[in-house]
């Protein structure tokens, strides 16, 4: 864009524009579309959900029938009862929505968007066509992969991983045309993905108000932004693989077919995509925690360089670590260690933001918002999933626990975990989104519930795991030995519906608030930074003038200022004097 | 408050590119496609060095005529910087005429393309079989050499789109870095190409 042709955007934002179509489908403002990515991870969140009950179902009580669910034809169900078809394509399809349609959306599309340009202070994205394009392409992917449900064969059943030669042709599965949409879902995606990532990463280096230098971004903003670099590095390597996969599929090549191709280089170059994922998924989650932690422990954030620069390790060594995921798969030994050594280092930079996160609550006035509750469940959470992460990375242990049920616990309280910063991100934002503040009472019901039942859920999963239960099982009592987790399983499952159920709380109060909820005011967190400067929901355009910045996002409690925060906008000393 | 920006001196080190939002969002386009290229290219080097009949290049891919092809994408590079040179300058008709003429490399570079596909079919080298030996020999090369075509073909009509900018006068001297950023596309596709063409014909 010219110099010419921003000054005409910042003229366009100071009106809204008018009309249903352009203002709430095809909008450009970065708002409205991290809205509409927060309500499509919202709605692909009760499907991946629904998904889990089923597989939790066939794992308490398996083979009989699930209430409510005759109805389903066969061969997709029998009488209600899970064949093991269908089993696959629950767990694959759990995985694929969860990770590629949840959380992804929610964190990456709907907080980056609605954050990056307005906590710099910037008055949209560098490129709010190509943003809209972005979302809209991203819903196309969800409708191929909700679509892949209802054709011949059903969903696709290879596994979130797709591992060939298993995928590579359809008789393997007796799966064509649900793992061909599969395939091409994530294609799609990638593309929203690619405009995404183009856009953050061209908006934080070039839009940034005056005085917000880069170490003045929050920690969420960074997190963002290390994301998108990660998100623009990764994605093309799946693409190019499923780009593959799809030729084997449809067009009978050999690419990771065994006459002639080789299967195991489409395990490389998934986890080569795959291991920076876990860090696309699981860092935006650490900077929305961090400054919702400083923000309720009215302190400021222990350690920020340190933070930015451990997320940038992390993001580093995530290129470098994808042999753990295979070192069952035929490695050298010698290569099998030096992924060990690599992933084993992740430990270093993943203490330092636990050990800041904890040092930012020491000694603080802790405001025990919702918020809150749920950033430390965030944090406990990571604290055990990334210590059973040490366990794996370990090649003699990995090699008894993979594919068990440890290796489902630990990414659950990983990745699903991710889900607690989720949550903390929509209550803390949620007055800024929406203009409405959320029940507070009901948010504690809702943290409490969650929080209890996850790990009620999770947690025992590890001693099944430890016991030889393997990870995919359709029916583990066919096995003498896993007779005995068969009250496990009941009692996991029981605890599952209870975290479901637990998640009623929050929808009615999402909807409660969104129409009834108190007003909310500018800044009802007394939080430095710049989208709490902006009216509450921000106008197109976020700001009257463009904000200029003082100081750092972590000012809390400092003893220049009456006020226990200090706005990263507010002049003091030598600015005030010469300004006001 | 903006005097306050000015007295104060607050730290300043946006923007990087002020002439242009959309270079830098280029650049980091490019980036993110030379990860699929690289995944391609690393692909076929992993394939070919575990292959233990891969046929030998040049008995099978026509190197004289790819030669060409490299050279002619190499000279729509060239004239794709004179174009540039002619726009900075005010110059339309050098624009014009050396945009035309980088359009009409990138289409005649697609042509030959589709020329020795052809022939490549008919002497039994398809996506699925491959007479001189294996058979991902043709699924790599189909897949590299089809990729970075479908680079071509966008380049020309994205080439295409900005001439007919300039002839409308919609593209002039003051928004010459569309034809910029532009180029830095089709420098790219030029520079991949002559990667392929090492690893895929020569080596």
């Amino acid at each position: 864009m010219s110099e010419a042709a921003a000054s005409a955007h910042a003229d366009h934002g100071a009106h809204e524009p008018a009309g249903f179509w352009s203002h709430y489908v095809f909008s450009t403002d970065h708002k409205m579309i991290g809205r509409q990515f927060l309500f499509l991870g919202l709605f692909m969140l009760i499907i991946g959900g629904i998904l889990a009950m089923l597989i939790r179902w066939q794992l308490a009580w398996p083979e009989t029938e699930v209430p409510g669910l005759g109805w389903v034809p066969e061969p997709h169900m029998y009488e209600g009862i899970i064949p093991p078809s269908t089993y696959n394509m629950l767990f694959t399809m759990h995985a694929t929505i969860m990770i590629f349609f949840v959380v992804m959306p929610i964190m990456v599309g709907g907080f980056g968007n609605f954050l990056i340009p307005i906590m710099i202070g910037a008055k949209d994205m560098a490129f709010p066509l190509l943003n809209m394009l972005s979302f809209w392409v991203g819903a196309v992917a969800g409708v191929l992969m909700i679509a892949s449900f209802f054709v011949v064969g059903g969903a696709a059943s290879g596994g979130w991983t797709s591992y060939t030669p298993l995928t590579g042709a359809a008789v393997y599965t007796g799966v064509n045309w649900g793992i061909n949409l599969w395939v091409l879902s994530l294609f799609v995606l990638a593309f929203s993905s690619l405009m995404g990532s183009i856009n953050y990463i061209t908006t934080l280096i070039n839009m940034r108000a005056p005085g917000m230098t880069y170490f003045r971004l929050p920690l969420s903003i960074w997190s963002l932004f290390i994301t998108a670099v990660l998100l623009l590095l990764a994605l093309p390597v799946l693409t190019a693989a499923l780009g593959m996969l799809f030729f084997d599929r449809v067009f009978a090549t050999n690419f990771f077919l065994p006459a002639g191709g080789m299967p195991l280089l489409w395990q490389h170059l998934f986890w080569f995509f795959g291991h920076p994922e876990v860090y696309i998924l699981v860092l935006p989650a650490m900077g929305v925690t961090s400054d919702i932690l400083s923000v309720f422990s009215r302190k400021p954030i222990f350690g920020y360089r340190a933070m930015a620069y451990s997320m940038i390790a992390l993001a580093f060594l995530s290129w470098i670590v994808w042999g753990h995921h295979m070192f069952v798969s035929g490695m050298n030994p010698l290569l099998g260690t030096a992924f060990m050594l690599t992933t084993m280092v992740i430990a270093v930079p993943s203490a330092i933001k636990t050990f800041n996160w904890l040092g930012t609550l020491w000694g603080g006035s802790i405001r025990f918002t919702v918020p809150l509750l749920f950033a430390i469940g965030f944090v406990s959470n990571f604290v055990i999933g990334g210590l059973s992460g040490v366990f794996m990375a370990s090649t003699p242990v990995d090699i008894f626990i993979h594919d068990t049920y440890f290796i489902v616990a630990h990414f659950h309280y990983v990745v699903a975990g991710i889900i607690f910063a989720m949550f903390a991100a929509i209550y803390f934002w949620f007055p800024k989104m929406f203009g409405r503040m959320t029940n507070h009472t009901w948010g504690v019901v809702h943290f409490i519930g969650t929080y209890v039942f996850f790990n009620l859920t999770f947690f025992p999963m590890h001693f099944l795991g430890v016991g030889g239960h393997m990870r995919r099982i359709y029916n583990p009592m066919q096995y003498e030995y896993l007779e005995q987790f068969g009250d496990m399983n009941v009692f996991i499952t029981i605890s599952a519906f209870c975290l479901a159920i637990a998640q009623i709380p929050f929808v009615v109060n999402f909807i409660w608030s969104l129409f009834a909820g108190e007003k909310a005011s500018e800044n009802p967190w007394e939080a430095n930074t710049l989208e709490w400067t902006a009216p509450s929901p921000p106008p197109h355009g976020n700001f009257a003038t463009t904000p200029q910045v003082y100081r750092g996002p972590y000012e809390y409690s400092s003893p220049e200022v009456e006020e226990d925060w200090l706005p990263q906008t507010r002049p003091l000393g030598a600015a005030a004097a010469t300004g006001h | 408050m903006s005097q306050a920006a000015t007295l104060h001196r607050e730290p300043a080190e946006s923007p990087l590119t002020p002439e242009s939002w959309g270079k830098l969002g280029m650049w980091i386009f490019l980036c993110g496609d030379a990860m699929t290229f690289g995944t391609l290219i690393v692909t076929f080097g992993i394939m070919r060095i575990a292959a233990d009949n891969w046929p030998v290049p040049a008995e099978v891919l026509g190197i004289n005529l790819t030669a060409a092809m490299t050279f002619l994408l190499i000279c729509s590079s060239v004239t794709m910087v004179k174009a540039l040179s002619g726009i900075k300058r005010g110059n339309m008709q050098e624009f014009r005429k050396f945009m035309l003429l980088t359009i009409l490399g990138g289409t005649a570079f697609l042509l030959l393309q589709a020329y020795e596909w052809n022939h490549l079919i008919h002497v039994g080298v398809t996506i699925t079989e491959n007479k001189y030996g294996s058979p991902v020999f043709g699924d790599t090369f189909y897949i590299m050499t089809g990729f970075h075509g479908m680079h071509v073909f966008g380049g020309v009509v994205y080439l295409a789109v900005i001439l007919v900018g300039g002839l409308t006068g919609r593209i002039h001297q003051g928004n010459s870095s569309v034809v910029e950023i532009a180029g830095l596309y089709w420098h790219f596709v030029d520079l991949v190409w002559i990667l392929i063409f090492t690893f895929v014909y020569l080596l």
